[in-house]
């Protein structure tokens, strides 16, 4: 129970997936722009984390590692992770209209989004078993949305402010993440696995 | 963006400045950030992301007959993870080291849009050596912002260029310079001052939604 409590703590703060560990940058800029589809990304992106690292864990450990395929990771999830959002894309239009509109024009996004492939190689690197490894998806995607729905709250308010030309934008926005990133920083060192 | 310039110069000046993927379209800079605080990591993965670029702009390039459109997503992911495993694989076989540094970035250079992206802005529609060039360029591209990065992370932050300490022993390292934040901050001076030298020069430096 320790260790699941202090997962959810580090990958939420300590090593948050955005600022202190670099992935998922382009939804981070992408999508930050206004709240509304900062909150939609978030919620896509917590779903399909859980379940692309659900179904990876059980494929590395039941099919790649017995039959020696291990090579074949990156690809194998890879193509998972892309075929999951296509389900989920069709199912949640089936048996929810109204979550598919929330959702729907981010699920495509998350293919690119590498920080959906990184949590399910990190899973499998840090050796998690398959309750650890869902925690860790869960923290990982809450960090995730945390940052990125900070961002867009910051983002609202700069559209109001008067920056140069040649800084609007994606400079203005790095810039703000550098700060965030800083803000983050403080939570260092306060938990190791 | 547009490709119209199809001249082996004009795609060169194209990718390496006036629309480098990193100062116009700020794209695949995830996998590559963290990896920023050394320059021989840096230069590793860069020339990874290189191989990875080019090899897979010229196999798409050669394929584009073959793959029917609806399923060429897929195809296009399968021949950039064919790249990027044998990059892995090399790099577990021959610098194990910095394999072990790079940890699961390197299977991350998968999911950079730059690769995805000139593979089917320019690889879909052109010859296979131009489509090469193409992408070994946006690589280089690529590679040079990076490179700027590492550059000045490790010299500030360890005093040492390529792990050779080139800063007298009095210099206090800037521990900022090799924890996260100074990434951000240095990746968006260059987006500034790369697109205030664009502005001088009169191009556009708004970027497209």
């Amino acid at each position: 129970m320790e260790t699941l409590l202090s997962i959810i703590f580090i990958y939420i703060f300590v090593e948050n997936f955005v600022l202190q560990r670099f992935f998922g940058i382009c939804p981070f800029l992408g999508v930050s722009r206004k709240m509304e589809t900062a909150v939609g990304m978030s919620m896509a992106v917590i779903f399909v984390m859980t379940l692309a690292t659900l179904v990876t864990w059980l494929l590395y450990t039941y099919v790649l590692v017995p039959f020696g395929l291990t090579y074949l990771q990156i690809v194998t999830f890879i193509l998972v992770i892309a075929s999951l959002v296509q389900l989920v894309e069709t199912v949640l239009r089936k048996i929810s209209p109204t979550l598919y509109q929330g959702l729907g024009i981010f699920l495509p996004l998350i293919t690119t989004n590498c920080a959906v492939l990184a949590v399910t190689l990190l899973a499998i690197r840090q050796e998690f078993s398959l309750v650890e490894s869902i925690v860790f998806s869960i923290a990982a995607a809450i960090g995730f949305a945390l940052a990125l729905i900070i961002m867009a709250g910051i983002r609202e308010r700069l559209e109001m402010a008067e920056i140069p030309e040649v800084l609007q934008g994606s400079a203005v926005t790095l810039i703000t993440a550098g700060i965030l990133s800083i803000a983050f920083m403080g939570f260092q060192g306060m938990l190791t696995l | 963006m547009s490709d119209a310039a199809k001249a082996p110069g004009a795609i060169m000046r194209q990718n390496l400045w006036t629309s480098n993927p990193i100062f116009m379209q700020v794209l695949g800079i995830c996998s590559a950030l963290a990896v920023t605080n050394l320059l021989s990591n840096t230069m590793i993965m860069t020339v990874g992301v290189v191989f990875v670029t080019a090899m897979s702009s010229l196999t798409v390039s050669l394929l584009k007959s073959l793959i029917p459109r609806k399923v060429r997503m897929v195809v296009q992911t399968l021949i950039i993870a064919f790249y990027v495993i044998i990059v892995d694989i090399v790099l577990r076989a021959y610098l194990p080291e910095i394999s072990r540094n790079l940890g699961p970035y390197v299977g991350l250079i998968i999911t950079n849009c730059i690769i995805m992206g000139r593979a089917e802005a320019f690889a879909q529609s052109n010859g296979p050596v131009l489509s090469f060039w193409d992408g070994m360029t946006s690589g280089m591209g690529y590679m040079g912002v990076l490179l700027t990065i590492a550059l000045v992370r490790e010299l500030l932050g360890f005093g040492s260029l390529f792990g050779f300490q080139v800063l007298p022993a009095f210099f206090e390292p800037w521990i900022i310079m090799v924890m996260p934040p100074s990434a951000f901050f240095l990746i968006g001076l260059i987006v500034w001052i790369g697109k205030t030298i664009m502005h001088r020069q009169g191009e556009p430096v708004l970027e497209g939604e």
